[in-house]
């Protein structure tokens, strides 16, 4: 037997930078610094203790949609362990929506070969956290999302969802995609000799035409939605602040009393 | 006047407050249709109507509990076909997120995930959005299909607008997909009787400062003499201190309540993130340079076990 593990993730610009857009509404990244989405970091390590844990031959893919740099991103994730790469990279591609980056996704993990599915619970950019049920509903494979504990045996995924209101046992046949939280593990460092390694490693790279897309189909053309403007937020004016000199919880309770918090 | 389909999200026909704020949001854009599924979901016409909904359609089936998300999905798509709306409109819970993300690529439409904001524009809904840790604000509009938009809680306010509310059936037939994952086992969370943390008015929240698991119980003090939800930073979290699901922050919740008390928390992007847009931002830190004194409209230098006891024991007097 062998499972073949695809994992998607997403280079994004650094949450602690000084993120803008561009002249054309989208992100502007030659702004600020990226890196391998740190929800991301999450679903290279499930997919990395999935393939320790099984008995079976395990490949595990990472695959990614972006400019030349993201390739950083797919090297951090091979030095964490995985074996090879794929990156989908075609300047037709700027300006893509979530919609259209799912399509691209789909193309290339049906290209890839895949059992199973990995994804973040969502990019620390874009945070809508849509992409692993809109790739569910084109491969048409169960989706297993947002999992705090996940396990592959006997073709078959099972995992825990938390939500708001209750808990919930999960289980699906493969294939399936799987997504999973921040709580699902720690995510391991790169060691030094994983980091040698990962340069040996492939990664290959698609354009559309690898895909039998169409530039039309991606791109801020073919995006379904429009940003129409953005605007930064003006900075705040300086609120009061109080020294503690044992009053500190009187004097902040007369400030709520005079919002109307009281 | 267009119709405008609102999901509706209920637990056993007690419908949660996003939804009654999106009747609210959906009255701009023309008349609101609802779609609640589900055990209990004929028991949400009365609320619905309440707040504005010319109509209730409304389908029961075990395929709702016993699989994840797609027999929702299902239900959704047959209410557009029905319907023919202007737009869909979701609460921006995660499930939430993901039926409108399915039912828009079914439909061929785009989606608008976590709008703040909604009004009506010359070429469709103009949804206001939140963005890089609430740094940016964008205005952007559905250019293909029907308009799928989810939407935070806490973005309009709940008003009452007496409507019909007639409850009629839907028709649903469940895809191949709909049994594909199966539900296998429900903890419900056990209720510690707060608000909601995403639906708050007000929330107190505590990280690093409060430096241990006892010691949140000064902070539950301050939420209850408030009626608020207790939050805590990542920190926090990881610490152990306080459980996941009330974690603030890029990885956990974004909240957006009325007011927001930082106990003992110093700021860090990633918690800016999940809580910059909320009205009003108070912080308690013993250090005076913590970034979080940059956003607050009042803050105290000092310390947490001083100065919180002081404020809820305070606010117990003036209520008494």
């Amino acid at each position: 037997m062998s499972l073949r593990i695809v994992v998607t993730v997403k280079f994004v610009p650094d949450a602690t930078g000084d993120r803008h857009f561009a002249d054309d509404l989208t992100v502007d990244r030659d702004d600020v610094d990226g890196l391998l989405s740190e929800l991301d970091e999450y679903a290279v390590e499930q997919a990395l203790q999935i393939s320790e844990n099984s008995d079976d031959d395990v490949e595990v893919t990472v695959l990614t949609v972006g400019p030349e740099d993201a390739k950083d991103a797919l090297r951090k994730a091979l030095s964490m362990g995985a074996d090879k790469a794929i990156h989908v990279e075609d300047d037709d591609l700027h300006g893509t929506d979530a919609i259209g980056t799912s399509l691209v996704l789909a193309k290339a993990i049906e290209k890839a070969g895949y059992d199973l599915v990995v994804s973040g619970m969502a990019s620390t950019d874009g945070t809508a956290g849509i992409v692993p049920a809109l790739l569910a509903e084109r491969l048409g494979v169960p989706q297993v999302t947002l999992l705090s504990e996940v396990l592959v045996e006997d073709g078959t995924v099972k995992g825990r969802r938390d939500g708001d209101a209750a808990s919930e046992l999960l289980e699906a046949s493969l294939p399936a995609v799987v997504s999973v939280t921040d709580q699902s593990g720690e995510a391991r460092y790169p060691s030094f000799k994983g980091i040698m390694a990962a340069k040996k490693k492939p990664v290959e790279s698609w354009d559309l035409s690898d895909l039998d897309l169409e530039a039309e189909e991606v791109g801020l053309e073919g995006a379904w939605t429009a940003v129409e403007s953005a605007t930064e937020r003006p900075a705040r004016t300086a609120g009061t602040i109080v020294k503690d000199e044992g009053e500190g919880g009187k004097q902040l309770a007369e400030f709520l009393a005079g919002q109307k918090f009281i | 006047m267009a119709e405008v389909l609102v999901y509706v999200d209920h637990v056993d026909g007690a419908v949660r407050k996003p939804t009654l704020e999106l009747l609210t949001l959906a009255r701009r854009i023309g008349e609101p249709v609802a779609v609640a599924l589900g055990a209990g979901a004929e028991n949400t016409a009365a609320a619905l109507a309440e707040h504005g909904a010319v109509k209730v359609l409304t389908h029961d089936a075990s395929e709702y509990a016993d699989y994840l998300v797609v027999p929702k999905v299902d239900a959704l798509q047959a209410a557009v076909e029905a319907v023919s709306p202007a737009a869909v409109l979701v609460p921006s819970s995660a499930e939430g997120k993901e039926i409108a993300a399915r039912l828009a690529l079914r439909i061929g439409s785009g989606i608008i995930t976590d709008a703040v904001d909604l009004e009506a524009g010359d070429e469709g809904p103009v949804a206001t959005q939140s963005v890089f840790a609430a740094s940016f604000t964008t205005k952007s509009r559905v250019s293909k299909g029907t308009p799928v938009i989810t939407v935070k809680p806490n973005s309009a306010a709940v008003e009452a607008a007496p409507a019909a509310g007639a409850v009629e059936a839907l028709a649903v037939s469940f895809s191949a997909q709909a049994t594909g994952t199966k539900v296998t086992g429900r903890t419900a969370r056990e209720s510690t009787g707060r608000p909601e943390l995403t639906e708050a008015a007000i929330v107190v929240s505590g990280g690093r400062g409060v430096n241990g698991a006892e010691n949140f119980a000064i902070i539950e003090a301050l939420a209850d003499s408030l009626g608020a939800a207790v939050g805590a930073s990542r920190a926090a979290v990881d610490a152990g201190w306080y459980p996941h699901t009330n974690q603030v922050g890029q990885t956990g919740k974004s909240v957006s309540p009325q007011l927001y008390i930082a106990n003992g928390i110093s700021g860090a992007i990633q918690h800016r993130a999940g809580m910059q847009t909320s009205k009003t931002i108070v912080a308690v830190n013993k250090d005076a340079e913590a970034p979080i004194f940059d956003l607050v409209d009042y803050g105290v230098v000092g310390d947490l076990f001083d100065v919180v006891p002081q404020l809820t024991e305070e606010i117990n007097t003036r209520k008494g």
